[in-house]
C-alpha cells in the first residue's frame, strides 16, 4: 500500500497515477505493474498503439516523469549502443514479444539512440521468437551470441565462473533487459535475474539447487551489473507452470508489463504474481515443489547487493 | 552434407601428430599437466555449427516424460530436460521430447600421447595412444585443466567430423595400438566411445577410457563390455569435496569403480591432491582402506600433483612432501602399487615388485627406461605383476 505520502503522476492520456513522494521512496525500489485488459486486438496479436501507451505509462511511473521521452532520457544517453536482451527460449509462444521490442526501439530513437542490438543466446532462438536476424549494418541489429562468441577470460563471482558474450562486453554500452513473466521447472521462476544466463557460455552448469546461488552470482559479474540499466518484464502472456518451455495450458493473459531498475525487486514481485496465480488454480506452491527461487534473496544479500527483496522496501505501483 | 574426411586425413598425418607431440610443452612440463592436450587441436577445418546434423544421434540412455520432457539416464545427475534445453553436460539436448547427443563424431581435439600421460602404468607401457575428446563434461571441477573444452558447448569450439571407422584408421596409420578417450569426459560422449571401440576392436586396436566415473550402472556396464582399460579420476574421498569442488557425488563414483573391477576391465585410479582441500591424513587413509577392501591391493593408485588452474588459481601446487605422505599412508595400508604423479623424475614414478622390491618398470616422466618383466612376472622373483603388459 502506498500510504498517505502520495504524489500524482499525469499520464499521456490524462489519467493520474498515485506515486509515493520522493521522500517516501528513499532507499526503496519501485516496481511498476502496468496492465491493460484491452491490449489485445480483435484477431491474434496486440493493439500496437495501446501497447506503446502501456509502455509509456510504465516508464513514466517508474521514473516519475510527465513524458515518456523524459523517462527514457534517464535510462540512456545519445550516442550509446543499447542492447535489448530478449528471452527467446520459449519460442514464439512465450518469448519477449517483438511488438514490445519495436515499441521500445521507437522510443529509444526518439531520445537519440541510433545503434541498437537485439540479442539472446543464439540466432535460431531469436528466429523462433519471430525476430529477424540482422548481423551487420548500422541502426538496429539482431543476432545471437553465436555470432560474436565469448570472451577468452573467465568472469568469476562466488561459485560461478563463465565466459561473457562479446555482444555484452564489446558491443553494448547499456542494456535493457526484457525477460518474460514465467515459471521455470528447476529455478522456480525465470525473470530479470535469470534471464542474464543468456549472457554466459555455460548456463547449463548453473541450474543445480534451483539455481541458488548461481543466478545471483552470474548477475554479479561486472559486465552485467554495470551495463543493465532497466528491466521491462514482458507479461503480456504469462506462464505459471511448465516453464521455461512454452506450455499453452499453463499460460494466462496477464496483459501487462513489470518495470523496474531493481532486478531483485522485480523478480520478487514477479515471483509473487506467479505464486498467486498458482494458488488460484490450485497448483502447489514453488516451495512445495522444492523449487522456490531462493536465489532472489541471495541476490539481495550482503555479498551480492543486487537489489532488495524486502517487501517493506519495494514500492509496488500498479497502473 | 560437406564431406570433411579428406581434410581430416590430410590434417591428421603422422608428421603433424609427431610435431604436436614433441612440442616444448612436453619437455618443459614433464607431465606437470598430465591431463592436458599437448598442443592446439590439429584439425584445420572450420568450426562446426550446432545445426550440423552429422554430429547428432538420439541418445542411448534416457527416458521420455510427459510434456516433452526427458530424463537423462547416463549419469547420476539424472537431468530432467525441457524441450529445447540441454543437460548439465551441455552436449545433450531435448528436441521436441526426444533426447540427442550433439557430439557423436564431433572431435574437438586429438593428439598422440604416451599411455603414461593418462596415466596408465600397468597398461601397455611405452605405447602411444591416439587420444581424442569432444566438448563437454558432466561435472565442473574447480581445478579443471581442460576447462576450455570440457566446460563449453560443442558449438562454442572448433571441431571436426571424425566417425568411428576414421578414428580406427587414423590410429593404425599412426602406429597407435590404443585409442584413448580422454581430456574432457568420455561419459558425456559415450555413444561415440562405444561406436569407436566397437570399430577398433576387430582391427586389433584397443580402447582406454580416462573418466571421472560419474556414470550410471547400465551405461557403465555397456562401456566395460567394449573397452580394455578405464582410469578413474577419484577426485577426493569425501562427499563435501565432491559437492563443493567437483559439483558431483562421491558414492556413485565409488560404485562405478567397483563395477569396473568386477567387470574385469583393467582399472587404475588417480587422486589429484589439492592443498588444503583433500590432503588430510584421514582422507588418504580412508581412501587406501577402501581401495584395499573393495578392490584389492593390486589396483594402481596414483597421487598426482595439483597445479593452479581454472577456478582454483589461488592455491599453490601440491608440495611434494604431501604426495610422499599420501603414498606412505597408502603403502602402510598394504596397497602394492602406489605412485606419485606429475613429479618427473620422482622414484615413485616407477613400478616395484611388491615381493622382492626390485624395480620392474623404470620410468622418468612419460619415458620408459626399462621393463623388467617376463610374461607379466617380475623377472627377478617371478611374482605376477598385474596389468596388461603387451
Amino acid at each position: 500500500m502506498l500510504g498517505s505520502t502520495l504524489a500524482a503522476l499525469k499520464l499521456g492520456d490524462g489519467r493520474a497515477v498515485a506515486l509515493p513522494s520522493a521522500s517516501a521512496e528513499a532507499g526503496r525500489s519501485r516496481v511498476v505493474i502496468a496492465r491493460d485488459a484491452k491490449i489485445r486486438s480483435a484477431g491474434v496479436g496486440f493493439d500496437s498503439a495501446r501497447l506503446a501507451q502501456l509502455l509509456d505509462h510504465a516508464l513514466q511511473a517508474t521514473f516519475e516523469c510527465d513524458s515518456p521521452i523524459e523517462a527514457w532520457k534517464k535510462v540512456v544517453r545519445p550516442g550509446e549502443v543499447v542492447g535489448l536482451k530478449v528471452n527467446c527460449l520459449g519460442g514464439r509462444g512465450n518469448a519477449t514479444h517483438p511488438e514490445l521490442v519495436e515499441a521500445i526501439t521507437e522510443r529509444l530513437r526518439q531520445v537519440g539512440i541510433t545503434e541498437m542490438v537485439i540479442w539472446d543466446r543464439q540466432n535460431s532462438d531469436l528466429e523462433h521468437a519471430r525476430f529477424k536476424i540482422a548481423e551487420r549494418g548500422s541502426g538496429l541489429r539482431c543476432f545471437g551470441n553465436d555470432v560474436l562468441g565469448f570472451e577468452d577470460a573467465l568472469a568469476i563471482f562466488g561459485k560461478a565462473g563463465s565466459l561473457m558474450c562479446r555482444t555484452l562486453t564489446q558491443v553494448c554500452d547499456a542494456v535493457i533487459n526484457l525477460p518474460v513473466l514465467k515459471d521455470h521447472g528447476i529455478a522456480g521462476v525465470t525473470l530479470a535475474l535469470k534471464s542474464m544466463f543468456g549472457a554466459i557460455h555455460n548456463p547449463n552448469k548453473y541450474h543445480s539447487d534451483a539455481g541458488n546461488p548461481y543466478v545471483a552470482d552470474v548477475y554479479a559479474f561486472p559486465p552485467i551489473r554495470q551495463k543493465v540499466r532497466l528491466h521491462i518484464c514482458d507479461g503480456l502472456n504469462a506462464q505459471y507452470d511448465g516453464g521455461p518451455s512454452f506450455m499453452p495450458q499453463w499460460m494466462w493473459p496477464f496483459n501487462g508489463l513489470l518495470v523496474s531498475r531493481d532486478p531483485v525487486a522485480l523478480d520478487y514481485v514477479g515471483w509473487k504474481i506467479i505464486e498467486k496465480k498458482r494458488l488460484e488454480v490450485g497448483a502447489p506452491s514453488l516451495r512445495e515443489q522444492k523449487r522456490e527461487p531462493a536465489y532472489i534473496s541471495t541476490a539481495a544479500d550482503a555479498e551480492h547487493r543486487l537489489g532488495t527483496c524486502d517487501p517493506q522496501r519495494i514500492e509496488r505501483v500498479e497502473i | 552434407m560437406k564431406d570433411t574426411s579428406r581434410t581430416i586425413l590430410n590434417a591428421l598425418d603422422r608428421r603433424a601428430f609427431l610435431k604436436a607431440a614433441s612440442l616444448p610443452c612436453l619437455a618443459a612440463c614433464g607431465g606437470a599437466f598430465a591431463g592436458a592436450p599437448l598442443a592446439a587441436p590439429l584439425f584445420a577445418t572450420p568450426p562446426a555449427t550446432e545445426s550440423d546434423s552429422q554430429f547428432i544421434r538420439e541418445a542411448k540412455f534416457y527416458e521420455k516424460l510427459p510434456y516433452k520432457k526427458t530424463k537423462c539416464k547416463l549419469c547420476p545427475r539424472e537431468c530432467v530436460i525441457d524441450d529445447q534445453e540441454r543437460g548439465y553436460c551441455g552436449v545433450r539436448e531435448n528436441r521436441g521430447g526426444t533426447y540427442y547427443t550433439l557430439v557423436h563424431s564431433r572431435v574437438v581435439t586429438a593428439h598422440i600421447d604416451p599411455i603414461e600421460k593418462k596415466p596408465f602404468f600397468h597398461f601397455m607401457p611405452g605405447a602411444v595412444a591416439f587420444s581424442l575428446a569432444t566438448a563437454g563434461c558432466n561435472v565442473n571441477c574447480k581445478m579443471c585443466q581442460n576447462w576450455d573444452i570440457s566446460q563449453v558447448r560443442p558449438e562454442q569450439v572448433r571441431s571436426t567430423y571424425a566417425p568411428p571407422d576414421k578414428i580406427t584408421a587414423l590410429a593404425q596409420q599412426n602406429s597407435c595400438p590404443v585409442i584413448a578417450y580422454t581430456y574432457s569426459e568420455p561419459v558425456i560422449f559415450l555413444e561415440y566411445v562405444l561406436d569407436c571401440a566397437a570399430a577398433a576392436r576387430p582391427a586389433g586396436v584397443r580402447s582406454a577410457v580416462v573418466s571421472g566415473g560419474y556414470i550410471q550402472a547400465d551405461p557403465l556396464k555397456k562401456l566395460c563390455a567394449q573397452v580394455d582399460a578405464i582410469k578413474i579420476d577419484l577426485k577426493a574421498y569425501s562427499e563435501k569435496y565432491y559437492k563443493e569442488v567437483v559439483n558431483g557425488e562421491l558414492k556413485p563414483v565409488l560404485d562405478a569403480i567397483v563395477t569396473i573391477r568386477k567387470a574385469g576391465v583393467w582399472n587404475e585410479i588417480v587422486y589429484l591432491v589439492v592443498p588444503t582441500l583433500n590432503d588430510g591424513d584421514a582422507e588418504f587413509q580412508g581412501l587406501a582402506r577402501w581401495v584395499k577392501s573393495e578392490l584389492g591391493p593390486d589396483v594402481p593408485l596414483h597421487f598426482s600433483r595439483f597445479h593452479p588452474e581454472y577456478l582454483l588459481k589461488n592455491l599453490p601446487p601440491t608440495p611434494i612432501e604431501t604426495l610422499e605422505r599420501a603414498k606412505a599412508i597408502a603403502d602402510a595400508e598394504g596397497l602394492h602399487y602406489v605412485y606419485i604423479g606429475n613429479v618427473p623424475g620422482h622414484p615413485a614414478e616407477s613400478t616395484y615388485c611388491p615381493h622382492c622390491r626390485k624395480k620392474v618398470v623404470d620410468r622418468t616422466g612419460y619415458t620408459i627406461n626399462g621393463v623388467y618383466l617376463h610374461h607379466g612376472k617380475c623377472q627377478f622373483c617371478h611374482t605376477v605383476i598385474p596389468g596388461v603388459w603387451t
